[in-house]
């Protein structure tokens, strides 16, 4: 219950301050993708099945007030979260690369998904501009942000993980 | 014997599950056009709050920093402006005749008498949503001030878009930028009907919308030529201002032309807007 609570507190602000305070801290007018590195990082951290619902309540409040689609932005972030989860093994919290390259590889797909399903069925062909002009800027900028939020995140959910074992252990 | 104390769903099923609900989500959307219902009434009480509060608190922020930096350089300025207002003032008086002759045009396109006297209701932009590939805002006023799906955003004078849903408290904005838009406009000086189109890329580029489908066979429509929403619209009310023609070519099939139009919203800074509660009558209303 701890856990669920300080999820979701996570993403509500996470969702706040992508839409607030980043919004006029943007460059080009573009600005970071928070929920997706909330998203992947539950999913590498915590494996597939926190992923998968962590990144599913991050595209719900997106598909809630950007409301292209209702749906489709659960639909990718939760695969973002699921598939993230596939890597736990492979996750060490020292290393900060493995996290670096996932966040990135995440928001590079979801960002080609939302090109080929909303914007390459309208007969918008030129994919290299979008490339150029949106995902690029918009993956370097996430990075620079995940720098700060991943270690953030991690200390959250080390903290947490912390206290679920002393509860844990009192029952044994 | 063995039991099973909890029997835990895997991995994969879950994800089937919940594919299977955003699917059924998506497809109840496009076909019924609703989105959310009570979700949006839970979502709208947990954040427009603390997104009007962080919005509240950002503005205070800039202002007051923008304040003491400026207080020296107010200084200075005043002393320039107090020059400028002599020369103002006689430009003022050019500008006058000007307006009167404005006012006597306006007259004439009738567009005066429409503007004022649809019922507005003032509301603050207080968040950009949408990621970076569309562009739409929250506004801090939903259907407790009134406001309905389709009702008509203005700033200024010009079109911004228009209202997607509504929640208690909020409501959400697709602008007329918008890549998914289409608005269906009018060149004043010929009356000769256009499509307007948003579009992420011309917008980023040369900050332009694309319009498409006119038939000009006088061959009179300008590069500056105003563009207003059109009477064929059934969303949009009829006579808003939504730019001016930037650049104009004739299509391949020697028919219709289309081109780009510079809209008169600067989309990049909208703090404040209109939301025009009167919505377009339609054959079934």
């Amino acid at each position: 219950m701890r856990r669920k609570l300080t999820v979701f507190a996570v993403i509500v602000v996470c969702y706040l301050l992508q839409t607030t305070l980043f919004q006029r801290l943007a460059f080009a007018s573009i600005a970071p993708n928070l929920l997706i590195i909330v998203a992947s990082a539950f999913g590498f951290m915590r494996g597939r099945k926190e992923g998968l619902f962590t990144g599913f309540f991050c595209g719900l409040i997106l598909d809630i007030f950007s409301g292209s689609a209702p749906g489709i932005y659960a639909l990718l972030y939760m695969y973002a979260g699921y598939i993230n989860g596939f890597f736990r093994k492979r996750f060490y919290p020292e290393d900060i690369k493995l996290p670096l390259l996932l966040i990135a590889g995440s928001d590079l797909a979801v960002n080609l998904f939302i090109y080929f399903f909303m914007f390459l069925f309208r007969n918008r062909y030129n994919l290299n501009y979008y490339f150029l002009h949106l995902m690029l800027p918009e993956l370097v900028y996430t990075m620079v942000v995940t720098i700060f939020l991943y270690v953030i995140v991690l200390k959250i959910n080390q903290r947490l993980e912390a206290v679920e074992k002393r509860s844990a252990g009192k029952f044994v | 014997m063995k039991r099973k104390s909890k029997f835990v769903l895997p991995a994969r099923y879950i994800l089937m599950i919940m594919t299977g609900i955003c699917i059924a989500g998506m497809l109840l959307g496009f076909t019924l056009n609703i989105s959310g219902g009570p979700l949006n009434a839970v979502a709208g009480y947990i954040f427009i709050p603390m997104q009007r509060g962080i919005n509240t608190v950002g503005t205070f922020l800039t202002g007051k920093a923008e304040s003491l930096k400026n207080l020296a350089d107010v200084m200075v300025e005043n002393e320039q402006l107090r020059q400028q207002v002599d020369a103002l003032t006689t430009e003022l008086n050019t500008i006058k005749l000007e307006q009167y002759e404005l006012d006597n045009l306006r007259e004439l396109l009738e567009l005066d008498q429409k503007y004022p006297s649809y019922e507005k209701v003032a509301a603050n932009v207080i968040g950009r949503n949408g990621g970076n590939w569309f562009s739409s805002f929250t506004i801090d006023k939903g259907s407790e001030d009134g406001i309905e799906a389709d009702m008509n955003v203005i700033a200024g004078s010009g079109l911004v878009g228009i209202v997607t849903d509504v929640g208690p408290n909020y409501a959400r904005v697709s602008t007329i930028i918008n890549d998914m838009n289409k608005v269906s406009g009018m060149v004043t000086s010929t009356s000769d009907n256009l499509v307007v189109s948003g579009s992420l890329e011309n917008m980023n580029e040369n900050m332009v919308i694309d319009f498409s489908d006119l038939s000009d066979g006088d061959d009179e429509v300008r590069v500056g030529d105003t563009v207003v929403t059109s009477y064929i619209s059934d969303r949009y009310q009829q006579g808003i201002l939504i730019g001016y023609v930037a650049s104009l070519k004739m299509d391949s099939n020697n028919l219709t032309k289309s081109g780009t139009i510079t809209p008169a919203v600067d989309f990049e800074h909208i703090e404040e807007v209109l939301v025009i509660l009167n919505k377009k009558q339609t054959a079934e209303d």
